[in-house]
């Protein structure tokens, strides 16, 4: 069909890199300029495309695309001619902060950008351009003007990098008419640490901590992705087993993270006691992984190749009885959430993300989920043993903190019940298999896999040594994070931090 | 919600038991804190979190702290907004370059007798995040550091071994 993705890259230019899922086509300017103007556009039989991430290698700049009515996924790169390329986010709001960072990392212009502003780049860095063959000296530090908003009685509150709770930093830039919120800026990088750059030059398994350390919370969707990456561009078959128990422990992580910020919103919204028994029940599953995997993060267990450690017969116990203890309390709490007129005055209504938004953003995770985005990386690419679990994404239409809530109930639910399943069906035999030699061949991979927070992404380019040559790990939070400005407009400010809590964007993930 | 109140009345409770302060910590603060310290700190520790570059990790598990299950006040243990507030600043990742101005004058605003307190791996030694042109290689690179927790992340248990050394030395 005409308006398939991949039609459309083989329209666009030529095919560059054969990856097992997903065709990389390096296209020329016209059709790099073709296949953003039809980012973001839904319906009217139009077959739109979504923006899955927008980042740069040596000399091009790739961009991942899903096609949601056909289910193809592929990325179309271009080269970076003079040091320029031109900007998808003149075209397409949400590349926007993709492309700055670009500019703060490679020295590359997005031509057509009107956003001049450094994204990351703070100048406190030791150099420039970081990820450039040719780092420069550090940049010159420059005022950083906020987007100006004008009327009467405006006025601003800045707020951060510092926040007043145990979260991590980041500048909110609020303009207010009284209590009512007129514009929010963020401003974020400041928990950079040049991550992508950490990674090169080493071995996927001597990069393997670095990427579990992304997102502490998505430690295990991190890794998964990474590893999987690798073991796409390495063509790698690993053990059925090894599919069975990464997803055990993603679903592991989906569970205590749910559970901790449903909790957390109930808290913002003022009724403690609910907050009180979550946090036992996230308590529960941290102690249990600690008990089977040895680690209450599950970090370092998800590996190129496998995983680091298999589960036994004792463990399967330790999990029959957790989840035991947790299908007999959820249903309690749930109720009262349900019941409770206070907490559904301040959740209902507030931080409502309206649809549209969602789609062009293509948000990822509970955020689109709640706004209608039925979009789930488990079931639109079936990775193993997804293959074999049929799972419904869990969506909801009304778009405020309430429904974000009731997204991520009804997926602890859904998770609860996949472990289950996963306890009584994984495949016996070894858990982890050698990586081959990589046999003096540049290779790619890319994969996405769903974390609690959405999907994440990972694309990797190992030299002929099979060194890590470039990776990039782009975090659900990076489409997410820009909807927050929007969705707390016209709220009060007072209602910030259940929005912002609803979301619980990552900065780490963010920032790299 | 009547009858969790009512379960709540029969249930054991879910607070684990104390633990022992670290020896380590005890050992390190030793050398460090003097007697008037000690008396000025007395039995409560009222400290500021910076996250100075943390991955979150460091967080989710400081966080779990205030759970029912560790509940670190039940030993003085409260996080406060303000360091004008507090006694103590428990700083978490590699210091990125980014955060030094903030942590630093999070740190000036926190009055005297005042602690530092290094928490994860991160912020002990830059674990992964070494020798960046992104970060410092811990907080040690930008304050004085009185307390190290290493761990990534420290577990709770550890975090309040950590704190409880502090409190008593
Ligand atoms: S010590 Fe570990 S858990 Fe803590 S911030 Fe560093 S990497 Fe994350």
């Amino acid at each position: 069909m005409t308006n398939d993705l991949f039609a459309l890259l083989k329209k666009a230019g030529r095919k560059a890199a054969t990856q097992r899922g997903a065709p990389r086509h390096e296209v020329k300017e016209e059709g790099w300029r073709g296949l953003a103007e039809r980012l973001g556009k839904k319906g009217s039989g139009e077959k739109g495309l979504d923006l899955m991430g927008l980042w740069a290698d040596q000399g091009r700049v790739l961009m991942a695309l899903f096609q949601p009515e056909t289910g193809q996924f592929g990325l179309a790169s271009i080269k970076v001619v003079d040091g320029a390329f031109p900007s998808v986010g003149a075209l397409h709001p949400p590349a926007i902060r993709p492309e700055r960072m670009i500019r703060d990392l490679f020295g590359y212009d997005p031509v057509g950008l009107e956003d001049q502003r450094n994204w990351i780049d703070h100048s406190t860095w030791h150099q420039s351009m970081p990820l450039s063959p040719q780092p420069a000296a550090p940049s010159q530090p420059a005022p950083y003007p906020f987007l100006a908003s004008r009327g009467e009685g405006l006025h601003q509150i800045p707020v951060g990098p510092v926040h007043a709770g145990i979260i991590e930093p980041g500048h909110f830039r609020f303009t207010c008419a009284g209590e009512t919120v007129v514009r929010l800026e963020e401003r974020l990088g400041y928990v950079h640490k040049g991550i992508e750059k950490l990674a090169q030059g080493k071995t996927p398994l001597e990069a393997a901590p670095i990427c579990a350390r992304i997102s502490g919370d998505s430690t295990v969707a991190f890794s998964l992705a990474f590893s999987r990456a690798v073991e796409e561009a390495l063509d790698l078959d690993i053990p059925q087993r090894a599919h069975w128990l990464r997803a055990l422990m993603g679903e592991l992580e989906r569970l205590a993270n749910h559970f901790g910020d449903i909790g957390a919103i109930c808290n913002d919204a003022a009724f403690a006691f609910i907050h009180a028994h979550f946090g036992i029940l996230r308590e529960d599953v941290l102690q249990a992984a600690q008990t089977c995997f040895g680690h209450r993060l599950m970090m370092d267990r998800v590996i190129p190749g496998g995983t680091a450690c298999d589960l036994d017969s004792g463990g399967r116990a330790v999990l029959l009885a957790l989840l035991d203890g947790l299908e007999e309390r959820l249903p309690a709490l749930i109720e009262l959430y349900d019941s409770t007129p206070s907490i559904q005055d301040r959740t209902r209504t507030s931080g409502r993300l309206d649809p549209g938004l969602a789609h062009a953003f293509a948000a990822g995770g509970f955020v689109g989920r709640a706004s209608g985005r039925s979009f789930d990386a488990r079931a639109a690419f079936a990775y193993p043993p997804f293959d074999r679990i049929a799972l419904e994404p869990a969506c909801a239409e009304n778009g405020d903190v309430d429904a974000r809530v009731w997204v991520r109930i009804r997926e602890a639910e859904q998770s609860m019940i996949l472990i289950r399943r996963i306890l009584a069906d994984m495949p016996d035999g070894e858990c982890r298999i050698d990586l081959p030699a990589p046999g003096n061949r540049v290779r790619e991979g890319i994969a996405l896999v769903e974390g609690f927070r959405g999907d994440v992404l990972v694309w990797v380019r190992l030299d002929r040594k099979g060194r890590i040559a470039r990776l990039h790990p782009r975090d659900p939070s990076v489409f997410q994070w820009p909807l927050l400005e929007d969705v707390i407009r016209g709220n009060i400010v007072a209602d910030f931090p259940l929005c912002n809590k609803s979301f619980n964007c990552s900065y780490s993930g963010h920032d790299l | 919600m009547r009858t969790l109140l009512f379960q709540s009345i029969f249930a054991a409770p879910v607070t684990a038991r104390a633990p022992a302060p670290s020896a380590q910590a005890l050992e390190e603060l030793g050398r460090k804190l003097d007697k008037s310290a000690r008396r000025l700190l007395g039995r409560s520790l009222a400290i500021r979190e910076v996250d100075a570059g943390s991955c979150n990790g460091c967080e989710l598990e400081i966080h779990a702290l205030e759970n029912a299950v560790y509940d670190a006040s039940r030993f003085g243990i409260r996080f406060v907004a303000s360091p004008r507030h507090a006694d103590a600043l428990l700083v978490t990742g590699p210091v990125t370059h980014n955060m030094k101005v903030a942590l630093e004058r999070t740190f000036a605003a926190v009055p005297a007798p005042r602690w530092v307190i290094a928490a994860g791996q991160c912020a002990v030694d830059g674990c992964v995040f070494r020798d960046s042109y992104a970060n410092a290689n811990g907080v040690a690179d930008v304050l004085d550091v009185d307390l190290h927790i290493p761990g990534c992340p420290p577990s709770p248990a550890a975090l309040l071994e950590g704190l409880l050394a502090l409190m008593q030395n």
